[in-house]
């Protein structure tokens, strides 16, 4: 068991190694010159030349790549050209809000995925079935860029109640959980929760609908237990694998999404990555991919071996 | 003469559905209290359909069931809400054939039990458990104290069924319904269990309703035999009168086909064809196709029911003809 998660982990190490040169290759191969945005229009040619030997982008391509490896495993991630501050301290910043808005959309998700699911599953094939299923499938299949810029209409525009945009009032920097703050995170969190409900309220109905249908849940019932009793019985049994959908969807918000963050200026990671693919600010691109590619390589590796962990049978295949 | 604890007149049990399924076709049946009664036939003959309909864990929506069931007087028919959750469980209580399938696999043995007794006798947490214990030991589960805490998936066939045993009877039901609950297990462990199953039986004087399509087993546990056959009884009566003196030919056709004194390489004696399917109620003898002595008569009407003495009946003309 050991042996295969420590051969697990080494396979990474391969997967990671090219990840990183795809994107250092990615900034390379993109037109343009990061420097052309920073400097002005007018700037010297010996101005220009100066700047470009400061961040090294006059060396050959693969020193440039060894000598960002190099800082990037010692944790250095470089500048940012359009802020001057360090990209690591950017994207940390930016991964604790996204972190909230991730664990904070995944909570309402599930907890509605879960009712939903459970209630059409209990009644299935009756017309609350259908109406929370067809819920579900607008949940999945709904854009959510336009389903944010629905609500700021509705919530922000018309009624006034919330704020559009922003992480609170004194800028993205200090986040304090007080009402004032907490305004700004309810929208794109609404939003954000819609992917991981439509997916649970599925999983959960199919599963309730299977437990319903087996023999125990008669003897239950031929115990003498009551609808609440035996629903006891169906929730236990449906709790292991609605949780594993709920970590596999929190992983995947925790990636951000750039599309719902820019609709709400939300600084997370999603928010950050715009800002530098639009500002053409290298350092800042490269680090938030990388770090963004390491952690899907990461969360691949924890999934494998907790999958392991539960189901010996894995191993073998 | 007593009361009986259970009284079946004209049962009728149809399942709806593309096709409609006649399962259970004017079945009459009365049980004493303590006695113990096998119901005996082939898969699809209603056996189980019959039990179950006593615990009205039939599904509901599709299925209709005419006639009338009194337990204790209890019109079982009419019950529902609370009404019938005390009912079952609390009066008549089930065993499984497949324990494995019938006990949830996420919750302990100890804590299912316990959920019973809670639900029944609005019992602590504390009492419950107690009561498992209680039940746990008198089943002879060996260690109950660790047992209480296994999940079913941890424990051997006949301890599974042991405690569902100890499950049925934690509140101390007054009739035990047992559908074919050794046909799982071995045959060694089968011997076991039905002493077992027949030793607090006596203990708690319950009456029993013991499903088995095995002659063997119904004479080591029964009083009384009802023979059933396409959703009706056709032959009825104390298990002593119905091995010596078979009335009905489906009754003689399934006695005549155990191995009991078979010789190497002779053919069995076996009834030829098949049950026919239940999708019409019945209007003559559903016997007649495969039956040796069957005449123009049995395939035009019903067959008479002919009682032979107390207790006794024959649903057939043979019987009724030697009679006359």
């Amino acid at each position: 068991m050991l042996l295969y998660i420590a051969k697990r982990v080494l396979y990474t190490l391969p997967v990671a190694l090219g990840v990183s040169i795809v994107c250092f290759m990615l900034v390379h191969i993109a037109p343009g010159d990061p420097l052309t945005s920073v400097l002005p229009p007018d700037a010297s040619a010996q101005l220009q030349a100066e700047m470009r030997r400061l961040y090294g982008f006059d060396r050959p391509l693969p020193v440039q790549y060894g000598l960002w490896l190099l800082k990037t495993l010692q944790g250095d991630l470089g500048t940012s050209i359009a802020t001057g501050r360090a990209v690591a301290v950017e994207l940390w910043s930016a991964m604790g809000n996204t972190l909230m808005l991730a664990v904070l959309a995944t909570a309402i998700g599930f907890v509605l995925g879960c009712l939903f699911g459970f209630v059409a599953g209990y009644f299935r094939d009756s017309w609350i079935d259908k109406l929370a299923s067809f819920v579900s499938i607008i949940g999945v299949s709904v854009p959510h860029y336009w389903l944010g810029m629905v609500l700021v209409i509705i919530f922000s525009v018309q009624l006034n109640w919330l704020p559009a945009t922003g992480a609170g009032p004194g800028g993205s920097a200090d986040w304090v959980w007080d009402w004032a703050h907490i305004r700004h995170l309810i929208l794109p969190a609404v939003t954000m929760s819609v992917i991981p409900m439509g997916i649970v309220a599925r999983t959960v109905r199919a599963l309730v609908a299977d437990i319903l249908s087996q023999e125990f849940i008669v003897g239950q019932r031929a115990k003498g237990l009551l609808d609440l009793g035996v629903l006891r019985h169906v929730i236990k049994n449906a709790a292991p694998t609605a949780l594993a959908v709920m970590g596999l969807q929190l992983g995947y918000l925790l990636g951000g999404s750039i599309l719902i963050e820019t609709v709400f200026s939300w600084p997370g990671t999603g928010f950050l990555l715009g800002q530098a693919i639009f500002q053409r600010d290298l350092p800042l691109l490269q680090g938030t991919i990388l770090v963004l590619a390491m952690f899907f390589v990461a969360l691949n590796l924890i999934v494998d071996v907790v999958q392991t962990l539960l189901d010996p049978r894995v191993q073998r295949s | 003469m007593t009361t009986p604890l259970v009284e079946i007149e004209n049962l009728t049990v149809r399942f709806s559905g593309a096709r409609d399924v006649y399962a259970v076709n004017g079945v009459n049946l009365t049980l004493n209290p303590g006695e113990t009664l096998s119901i005996l036939g082939e898969s699809g003959s209603g056996k189980s359909v019959t039990l179950k309909t006593l615990l009205r864990i039939l599904p509901e929506n599709r299925t209709t069931i005419g006639g009338a069931i009194r337990v204790q007087g209890t019109d079982v028919l009419a019950l529902s809400g609370k009404a019938l959750a005390d009912h079952r469980g609390g009066v008549v209580s089930m065993i499984f054939q497949d324990p494995m399938l019938a006990l949830d696999p996420v919750y302990t043995i100890g804590e299912q039990i316990a959920e019973t007794v809670m639900r029944h006798e609005g019992a602590s947490a504390a009492e419950g458990k107690a009561r498992a214990l209680e039940m746990l030991t008198r089943v002879r589960i060996p260690s109950p104290e660790r047992r209480l805490k296994a999940y079913p998936h941890e424990m051997s066939g006949g301890m599974r069924q042991r405690a569902m045993i100890a499950l049925a009877l934690a509140c101390k039901p007054k009739l035990l319904l047992a559908d074919e609950p050794t046909t799982a297990l071995d045959a060694t462990v089968q011997i076991q269990i039905l002493l077992l199953l027949r030793e607090l039986q006596r203990e708690f004087g319950m009456g029993m309703i013991f499903v088995t399509h095995d002659v063997g087993v119904a004479v080591e546990i029964s009083d009384r035999v009802a023979v059933m056959y396409a959703g009706q009884l056709v032959e009825t009566g104390s298990i002593r009168d119905i091995i010596r003196d078979p009335q009905h030919p489906y009754t003689r056709g399934l006695l005549a086909a155990n191995l009991h004194g078979a010789v190497k390489g002779a053919r069995l004696d076996a009834i030829p064809g098949a049950p026919p399917a239940l999708h019409a109620a019945p209007n003559a003898c559903s016997f007649a196709e495969r039956c040796a002595h069957a005449q123009d008569r049995c395939r035009a009407e019903l067959p008479p029911r002919v009682t032979l003495g107390e207790r006794r009946e024959v649903r057939c003309i043979l019987p009724e003809m030697a009679k006359a």
